[in-house]
């Protein structure tokens, strides 16, 4: 990949993204205002009127804080147990042409949880373990629901900044409906349809095979008539040559999928593949659109946050933060990418490449390092490349991300209440500085704010840490690596990052359906999500209720140079630095160890 | 305060502060600093690692010293905030020696009784040469006082039943005359107690700022706990055998040592900055609202203007030479003790008239001010030369001025000066003309330099509000004058008060100055209610300031010392949390390195070896502490400006600054240590 066209691309995205950000910002303000009006309204203006009706909500009446949250977490536990349920009785289900069983109880646990959470970590294949009811009725509208709960949260914390006196923060279930009618499934319809014109599938069709061209001959160990492995008199298994002539194809609803799992930045792929799949991501230009839908949302909800606070220049100052956090991380990713394994090098490999294991041929370096700093940026945890693969620092930057919290874009709504938090310590220690009670927008920002602030960051640093830590010494912990050493220690870090910030994307090396791995990851996506929401809530309540202390000269600016490059520093004083220690462990002294001559 | 400011490391202080500082080691103190109480914990472990691990003793010895030290250098700063105070507090307690006090009886009796057996309510009598035993208001009589004990002002002052000066503080000295004073204060809640108790810190309550930063503080340390904790099974997995001493080394360098050590300490030298500007906050609370306030709310006379108004300018009528109105201006004004009275004589000298004196004229009858007549003069002879209010002289004329006079009038009126006329009649020959000499200009004279400082504040987003009783005419010209935003004119103790309630709704938090026993509810309500020594009890109990000055124009010192106060807990905040990259990079590549030495670029400091890395990272954690102690008791330099400016500019200093001072301080230190060989 020639560097200058790289840069271009690069420049491309970004500024799509800017491009979309205020028009899609603004209908944004639209969407989450219980009155609002969209040019939607004559078509789905009576089906919203009928399921308020239906579900006897006052889409009006506005909620306490405690009463938002407390919806909020009815609904999720409905929903998380309504997946559960279904996937234990997948057997028993139609639309499952190819007969799969029922998922086992830990896995169903663990994908409930997954997709409850919009993490979407996915301990099974999707094409090996799923029907299409199970992916279209329990993982696909899961994919909408976790999605409009963390928009309905971002726009509950945006409320209660703007607001003053307030007692109350908006009403859930009207968020929560009309982000799904109005925002979330007229986006996916035109989104699958584009995908479709891109070749992605979309029917109920049974798996194809397909006869190889080239036949393979594999080793696989022989099996006795019970099923059980041969041992020969050594204990050693018996292997015996067996010849691969055709390849099972998987088919499916796969497009209606895709488009919420990028759009909702949820990433659970159709396919175990994910989006390196040729189905999954056919073209380029569904690669492109792809990137874009995931930061779509989280870019916008910046605008809308500058628009209901009425200070765009705040809205547009977080925007920039975040730009520049993600672009100063993909750089290095491209950068290690790039400059491949010295190792291989040696070996005759062309370097120019860049490091090509475990990347799709046809994205190659750039765009499998755009879509990794992307999609753990923001929460989605789709992938197009194996981050397993990467080198120990390109490698490093999507775990980096994501233990910043995903606050860079970040997950729809969640990378914005994330980012919040770090805006609320950003001005609580800077805002002293000024020689005032630190004030955000005209509220003080006082002990409560800050012990829930403070709660936010304690509760992301215990889950990674200390979940890492409990594997990381333990027996079922270690059984699940694929590789030893530093590289096993980033597969468990990256397993339990990837759950506390809800991503979903993982080393692939670490093999976590097991039963513990399987109850402690979909415990740490609870925890991550949950523990999280409800101390962002109670400060959105807070804040509400707050006198304005009415701006001027020596108010604590929000907006411009300044305030970015605080955020900046507060995100990676205070957010990433906790980290250090356990990266260090990890990628870096794999790094080091690499360009010395070992391999892990 | 009779006490000045004490130099920095004044022995009588550093001394006792020592000791203090070991004290302090007891964990009940301890535990209310979680910050500091972690590092106290961490020293016990090295300490016990020293008998318990393999490592080199002379490593773990030393950790487990400097990590002591760090617990100690946090203490002392705290102590010596408190030395400070104290040093002050022993000043006012010398003033308290043992009193004794008349106590009047309800039979009128006097009974000798000790100053600390009176209560409320009690009433004394004092008498010239006497200490008033306790706080009070004189009810009876009228007397000359020494304050100076409490003020260091040594000019006395009048103190009287009823009216504004009625208060008298305990302590102080009766110089003249004898008084009675109900006292007003229980033993302890005495003025003088509340200042002991205030500038020792010992009844000093965390501020709602506090409050909220020691929680960001506890939390971090929490947080890295986790970190460090953690650090142990990694290593397990790692097989890399990182020991306890180098754990605990590593946590105290990144839990915010820096701010959590002088967290009080600012606090204390932020209340004890205010004494020395002879102000009493009544909380620590005031003074972090002064910090806050939007809007000043100034007393026109006193504040803005000086206490009296000056003749600037003399006017004769038409055909009267300017020498006969300097001369009747004077002779008017001869016996007039009033400032103004002063001032006409002063400038009729100063524009070349022989100043008469009092004995040169016996025969003249001195006529003095009276509110019905609003006039002076004097009688000389049969000539009754009289000044005053043009109204007042005008009917004493005869109801008509010259037109040119009464043009005058009007633009002085205008101007925001005071007209007074000068007007003479001949008592024996009732129906001859009177003579009216023309008028004298009395001005309002503001104060240097408030103009500029209003700007300044204004900058900051600061809004002055001048009250004044005078007419909107005469408040507008002077307001612009002053350069003050806005002006209540006409005012009323109850329009400030409604002024504040409005401004409060409106989310501004407001400070004012007061005295008078109409004050007082303005002074509760306002968010920082200054009141003067000089004023009643009532609006003392009713502001959380006084000025002992009695200087109103000091609400704007006060300003500044609650701004700086919280600059410098923010500044150190900030300072401390960007250590930690430095420290990590000192400490981290440093105990990898014996398993891994292929991270050995990451020693970026080239720090000798991973021992005198880890050695050199918790030195410079303690000794940033000494080097800050000036600091956290002096407050960061505060200049009025912009928040943006004053972002930018902290940033700079203490978060860029922050980051990348400690990278040279380790690196310093590890040369000194390694060159020494204690490693």
């Amino acid at each position: 990949m020639n560097a200058a066209l790289g840069w271009i691309q690069l420049a491309l995205f970004l500024g799509l993204v800017l491009l979309i950000t205020k028009p899609l910002g603004l209908y944004l303000v639209q969407v989450l205002d219980s009155r609002g009006r969209t040019w939607l309204d004559p078509l789905l203006g009576p089906i919203e009127r009928l399921t308020y009706r239906l579900c006897g909500v006052d889409p009006h009446r506005e909620q306490s804080w405690k009463g938002y949250t407390v919806s909020m977490l009815i609904f999720s536990l409905f929903t998380m147990l309504v997946t559960y349920t279904l996937l234990r009785l997948q057997g028993m289900l139609p639309l499952n042409p190819q007969g799969f069983s029922s998922v086992a109880d830990h896995l169903a646990f663990n994908t409930a949880a997954s997709f409850t959470t919009n993490t979407n970590w996915q301990s099974y294949s999707g094409e090996s373990t799923m029907s299409y009811l199970s992916q279209m009725v329990a993982l696909a509208s899961q994919n909408f629901f976790s999605a409009a709960v963390g928009i309905a949260i971002a726009a509950a914390l945006v409320r209660g900044i703007a607001r003053h006196s307030a007692q109350t923060i908006g009403n859930f279930w009207t968020d929560l409906v009309r982000t799904i009618y109005y925002l979330l499934l007229p986006i996916c319809v035109v989104f699958a349809v584009f995908l479709i014109s891109q070749g992605m599938i979309q029917n109920f069709k049974g798996y194809d095979a397909a006869a190889l061209t080239e036949k393979e001959t594999v080793q696989v160990p022989k099996t006795d008539a019970s099923g059980a492995q041969v041992k020969d008199a050594k204990g050693n298994t018996v292997m015996v040559s067996q010849v691969v002539d055709t390849q099972t194809i998987p088919e499916g609803p796969m497009a209606s999928q895709v488009a919420i799992k990028m759009l909702g930045t949820n990433g659970g792929g159709f396919t175990n593949a994910n989006a390196a799949h040729p189905f999954e991501n056919p073209t380029p230009f569904s690669n492109l659109i792809q990137l874009l839908s995931i930061f779509a949302i989280p870019s916008a909800l910046t605008y809308y946050l500058g628009r209901m606070v009425k200070s765009s220049g705040h809205g547009w100052s977080v925007w920039a933060a975040m730009a520049i956090l993600f672009v100063g991380a993909f750089l290095v990713c491209w950068h290690y990418e790039a400059a491949g394994n010295p190792i291989l090098t040696q070996l005759g490999v062309d370097p120019a490449d860049g490091n090509m294991e475990g990347k799709e041929v046809r994205f190659g370096v750039f765009n499998s390092a755009l879509f990794a700093t992307v999609t753990t940026d923001a929460s989605c945890g789709a992938v197009n490349s194996m981050h397993d693969s990467f080198t120990p620092l390109g490698g490093l930057i999507p775990l980096f991300n994501i233990e910043l919290g995903e606050v860079v874009f970040g997950g729809v709504g969640a990378g914005l209440y994330g980012m919040l938090v770090f805006v609320i310590v950003a001005v609580f220690i800077a805002g002293l500085m000024v020689g005032r009670t630190p004030e955000y927008l005209g509220k003080k920002i006082q002990s409560f704010e800050v012990k829930m602030s403070m709660l936010v960051l304690l509760v992301l640093a215990m889950d990674i840490l200390g979940f890492t830590a409990w594997a990381s010494v333990s027996d079922w912990g270690k059984a699940g690596l694929n590789n030893n050493g530093p590289h096993g220690f980033s597969e468990m870090l990256y397993a339990y990052s990837s759950v506390t910030g809800n991503n979903g994307s993982a080393f692939a090396g670490l093999t976590a359906s097991t039963y513990w791995y399987d109850t402690t990851l979909a415990i740490g996506m609870l925890i991550g999500r949950f523990l999280m929401i409800i101390p962002i809530m109670a400060i959105a309540g807070s804040l509400a209720a707050k006198k304005l202390v009415p701006a001027g000269p020596g108010s604590f600016p929000v907006s411009g140079g300044t305030f970015t490059f605080l955020l900046i520093g507060t995100v990676l004083l205070v957010g990433a630095l906790n980290f250090l220690p356990a990266l260090t462990l990890g990628p870096v002294v794999e790094h080091f160890l690499m360009w010395s001559g070992k391999l892990f | 305060m009779s006490t000045k400011a004490h130099s920095l490391f004044d022995p009588a202080i550093v001394m006792p502060a020592l000791a203090d500082s070991f004290k302090k080691l007891n964990p009940v103190v301890m535990i209310k600093n979680p910050v500091m109480f972690v590092t106290m914990v961490g020293a016990i472990v090295t300490t016990a690692e020293i008998f318990i691990s393999k490592e080199p003793k002379a490593f773990t010895i030393q950790i487990s010293i400097w990590l002591w030290f760090t617990v100690l250098f946090a203490n002392f700063a705290e102590a010596m905030a408190e030395g400070r105070g104290k040093a002050q507090a022993n000043a006012l307690r010398q003033s308290r020696s043992k009193t004794v006090a008349r106590r009047l009886g309800s039979n009128g009796s006097l009974h000798e009784v000790e100053a600390e057996t009176l209560r409320q309510g009690d009433v004394i009598v004092v008498d010239a040469g006497e200490i008033i035993a306790s706080d009070g208001d004189v009810i009876e009589g009228a007397a000359t006082v020494d304050e100076s004990a409490i003020t260091g002002e040594s000019a006395p002052v009048i103190r009287e039943a009823g009216g504004d000066r009625s208060s008298v503080t305990g302590g102080t000295r009766v110089l003249s005359d004898q008084i009675k004073v109900r006292i007003s204060a229980d033993p302890g809640h005495s003025f003088l107690d509340r200042m002991i108790g205030l500038v020792e810190g010992a009844k000093r309550q965390k501020t709602p700022n506090e409050i909220a930063l020691t929680i960001l503080l506890a939390a971090l340390t929490v947080i890295f706990l986790i970190v460090c904790v953690t650090l142990l099974p990694y290593g397990i997995y790692s097989q890399v055998a990182f020991s306890i001493t180098v754990l605990v080394a590593l946590l105290v360098c990144l839990i915010p040592t820096t701010i959590g050590g002088l967290l009080s300490a600012i606090g204390i030298a932020g209340i004890d900055r205010l004494v020395q500007k002879n102000v009493l906050a009544m909380s620590g609370r005031a003074v972090e609202a002064a910090g806050d306030v939007d809007v000043l709310l100034l007393d026109k006379t006193g504040t803005i203007t000086l206490g009296n108004r000056q003749a600037v300018e003399f006017f004769p009528a038409p055909g009267v030479p300017m020498k006969d109105l300097l001369d009747a201006a004077q002779l008017s004004s001869l016996a007039d003790e009033t400032p103004e009275g002063r001032s006409i004589v002063v400038l009729a000298k100063d524009k070349g008239v022989r100043v008469q004196q009092l004995h040169d004229l016996p025969e003249a009858t001195f006529i003095a001010f009276t509110a019905q007549t609003r006039m002076s003069g004097v009688d000389l002879g049969s000539v009754q030369y009289r000044k005053g209010a043009a109204q007042s002289v005008k009917a004493y004329v005869g109801g008509t001025f010259p037109k040119e006079v009464d043009f005058r009038i009007d633009e002085i009126s205008k101007a925001g000066g005071t007209p007074l006329v000068v007007a003479a009649r001949d008592g024996a020959h009732q129906d001859s003309a009177p003579t009216v000499y023309g008028v004298i200009y009395l001005k309002d004279i503001v104060k240097g330099g408030l103009a500029d400082r209003f700007e300044r504040f204004r900058a900051m987003g600061i809004r002055t509000v001048m009250i004044t009783g005078d007419n909107q005419l005469t408040a507008a010209a002077i307001a612009k004058e002053a350069g003050v935003d806005d002006f209540l004119a006409e005012a009323k103790p109850e329009d400030k008060l409604a002024l504040i309630r409005k401004e409060q709704q409106g989310g501004r938090l407001v400070a004012m100055t007061g005295d008078g026993t109409n004050d007082a509810p303005a002074l509760a309500q306002a968010d920082v209610g200054v009141a003067m020594n000089t004023g009643t009890q009532a609006a003392k109990e009713a502001g959380n300031m006084v000025d002992l000055d009695s200087n109103p124009t000091k609400l704007i010192e006060i300003v500044e010392i609650g701004k700086q106060l919280l600059m410098t807990r923010g500044a150190l905040t900030t300072f401390s949390i960007a250590n930690d990259v430095a420290k990590y990079f000192a400490i981290i590549p440093a105990m990898l390195m014996v398993t891994f030495p292929a991270v050995a670029p990451l020693n970026v400091m080239h720090l000798v070896s991973p021992n005198s890395a880890i050695l050199s990272a918790v030195i410079f954690n303690a000794l940033v502490i000494i080097f800050l102690i000036p600091l956290a008791l002096r407050g960061v330099q505060f200049r009025p400006m912009p928040a943006m400016a004053l972002l930018q500019r902290n940033l700079l200093i203490y978060g860029v600054g922050g980051v990348i001072a400690p990278f040279f301080g380790i690196k310093i230190i590890d040369l000194v240590i390694t060159s020494l060989h204690f490693i």
